[in-house]
């Protein structure tokens, strides 16, 4: 059997100060669930700069290294054509092509892999905890994972921080 | 004495800064705002729109139709001005969507908080803009369902690849990714407000579709750290692609050797351009949305006021360019170049000319004055002209160039048929009737964007 507290609040800055709070006092912090991208949030909650950025490199080199090899293996080894007597490997001219398909790659890349991550995919239903989240209400959620989840302290930090209300919920697994 | 006056001042600019939202809003107040237009019925503005964009769309279909059956011998084109009105309406297209990829990544990168509004529906008019402007290379290839010829892939004519030494290949990367890009960067920009939506509708068939459309998003903190940094990512990828993408389009020009398009100017030239015809375009679209869906407290004045200075300065580059086209042309010596500038200020087109020049140079003027920036009525019409000049500035510059040939005996007239005009029309159809699809059913203003600047002004104030 899973626990969660779970807290509500009308604001991001009620909701960040009791964040840094409950992580002071060692409680554990499942998720926080807001209507919009809270900024300091992250750094409140203690998440780590995403990854996201050096995948999107990654990306963004593999079609790189493919419009530059691809345009290079079509016009000089595959098929080569004589066009107004320029050379088989016009890499000038290969650039914008280079970075067209490198732009892609990326974009597309680092979109995808962010669906991945989040699991995030067509039809999936969410479970939510309250369906207020994408309208006006800011939810923190305190889970017991390893160790116990001392509620008396989580609402006092909760009442402290002038959450709107807070419930204990339980989840069979 | 001093210090008070200083003091005096940091208030008083505290208190200028307008809120970039008007009225007091709370945050499920602007969820019913912006999700109101979806959920009411669509007023007679709406309809009375709709309707004449859906009867111009219906044109363009006929036109379509007719000559992609008979061929493009319909068009007024002749051996001299092989490239004309299509070409035209392509480049007026593209320079059009510019304007969105500007507000919605180049403005995201410059932490421009009053883009939260009109971001969306300018994205959303980059991607109808782009459609639109892809449909005449189409057509123009005589036969469209061979398009895919185009495109690299391994096949059983040769292999026969396509010529990575053109910029008509290069055009079809740029445009096709600037396309597919904008699209993503839009979609995921929509999926918080689709979940609000999700979470919202009581209608059945509805909510699948919202469930469907919003990949089940849940507002998880973690998914939000990560969907910033992607957003951040799409926007610094747009940013150099949107400056690339007007930039190949002006080497379809600038690498031929054509007097009037050869020149080094033309990307800077052609990218200022399509800004300022683009934000033309975005005013005309947000003061009748503004208008038509009463959302006066979030695209207010301000926005409108901003997006005339960046007009003022994007028409200032483009006279600029006017200006150094005709000076290069005398001081290359080059008799050609010559020719081709004083031929369109004075030969057969020069009424075209000094259309462009009138509008684009004088129109934006008016921006300066204060008084006229905060009459929408003027400043709606003002619009309307931009997007004109800059439509005539590209039929200026390729016309023009083309109808006096090297060899005087083939030069040559040009005046567009009836079918050309239809497609023009059509084209018009088309993004409309998108746009207005797009506002009726789409959340057109970011919801958690704007959430998020709700106390922007409160923020900078001291006040939490």
């Amino acid at each position: 059997m899973k626990k969660y507290f779970i807290a509500t609040f009308d604001n991001e800055f009620d909701l960040k100060e009791a964040t840094v709070e409950y992580r002071e006092n060692k409680l554990k912090i499942m998720d926080a669930f807001t209507p919009y991208a809270v900024h300091g949030l992250d750094e409140a909650m203690g998440l780590k700069p995403s990854r996201l950025t050096k995948l999107c490199f990654l990306f963004g080199f593999t079609g790189f290294i493919l419009a530059l090899v691809g345009q290079y293996w079509i016009s000089a080894v595959n098929w080569p054509i004589n066009i107004g007597g320029k050379p088989w490997n016009s890499l000038p001219a290969f650039l914008p092509v280079i970075f067209e398909v490198t732009v892609l790659f990326a974009g597309l890349g680092t979109v995808f892999s962010l669906l991945v991550i989040s699991r995030l995919r067509p039809g999936k239903v969410p479970k939510q905890f309250s369906t207020r989240v994408t309208d006006d209400h800011f939810l923190m959620v305190l889970s017991d994972k390893k160790g116990v989840l001392n509620e008396k302290l989580a609402e006092s930090i909760s009442i402290k921080h002038n959450a709107l209300k807070w419930k204990l919920e339980g989840e069979s697994e | 004495m001093l210090v008070k006056g200083k003091k005096n001042m940091a208030e008083n600019i505290i208190t200028i800064r307008e809120n970039l939202v008007g009225g007091n809003k709370t945050l499920s107040k602007v969820t019913d705002d912006v999700l109101g237009v979806m959920e009411r019925k669509p007023t007679k503005l709406w309809w009375f729109g709709f309707i004449i964009a859906l009867t111009a769309l219906g044109t363009g279909f006929i036109a379509v139709v007719y000559q992609v059956r008979t061929g493009i011998g319909t068009w007024g084109l002749n051996k001299t001005v092989g490239w004309a009105f299509d070409i035209t309406n392509f480049v007026f297209w593209v320079g059009i969507g510019h304007a969105g990829t500007l507000i919605s990544a180049i403005l995201f990168l410059f932490r421009q908080k009053w883009r939260t509004s009109i971001n969306r529906s300018a994205e959303a008019m980059t991607i109808f803009a782009v459609m639109c402007a892809g449909i005449f290379p189409l057509i123009h290839m005589g036969r469209p369902w061979l398009a895919h010829w185009a495109l690299p892939y391994p096949n059983f004519r040769g292999p026969l690849w396509v010529n990575f030494r053109s910029p008509l290949a290069w055009d079809v990367f740029a445009i096709s990714t600037y396309l597919i890009i904008s699209a993503v960067f839009w979609y995921i920009g929509m999926i918080p407000d689709l979940a609000t939506v999700r979470d919202r509708v009581t209608n059945k068939f509805k909510k699948f579709i919202f469930n469907f459309l919003s990949l089940g998003w849940d507002g998880s903190s973690r998914t939000w750290h990560r969907y910033e940094t992607v957003y951040g990512l799409l926007a610094g990828l747009a940013t150099p692609l949107v400056v690339s993408v007007h930039t190949i389009v002006s080497f379809d020009f600038a690498t031929s050797s054509i007097p009037g398009w050869h020149t080094t100017t033309f990307p800077p030239y052609f990218v200022s351009g399509a800004v300022f015809s683009g934000f033309a375009m975005v005013l005309t679209l947000m003061l009748i949305a503004r208008k038509t869906l009463k959302l006066e407290d979030y695209i207010t004045r301000k926005h409108v006021d901003n997006m005339t200075k960046v007009i003022i300065l994007t028409g200032g580059i483009v006279t600029l360019s006017y200006a150094t086209e005709f000076f290069m042309a005398w001081y290359s010596g080059n008799g050609y170049e010559q020719f081709v500038f004083i031929n369109r200020a004075l030969g057969p087109f020069a009424w075209a000319y000094w259309i462009m020049l009138s509008i684009n140079l004088i129109v934006p003027q008016f921006f300066w004055f204060k008084k006229l920036r905060r009459n929408l009525i003027i400043v709606f019409i003002l619009s309307l002209f931009i997007n004109v000049g800059m439509w005539f500035e590209r039929f200026v510059i390729i016309v023009t160039s083309l109808h006096r040939d090297f060899l005087p005996s083939s030069w040559a007239m040009y005046k567009p048929s009836i079918i050309e005009i239809g497609t023009l029309v059509g084209s018009f159809g088309l993004f409309f009737t998108l746009f207005l699809l797009f506002i009726r059913f789409m959340p057109m203003i970011s919801i958690g964007e704007i959430k998020s600047v709700l106390h922007y002004k409160g923020s900078h104030g001291g006040k939490k």
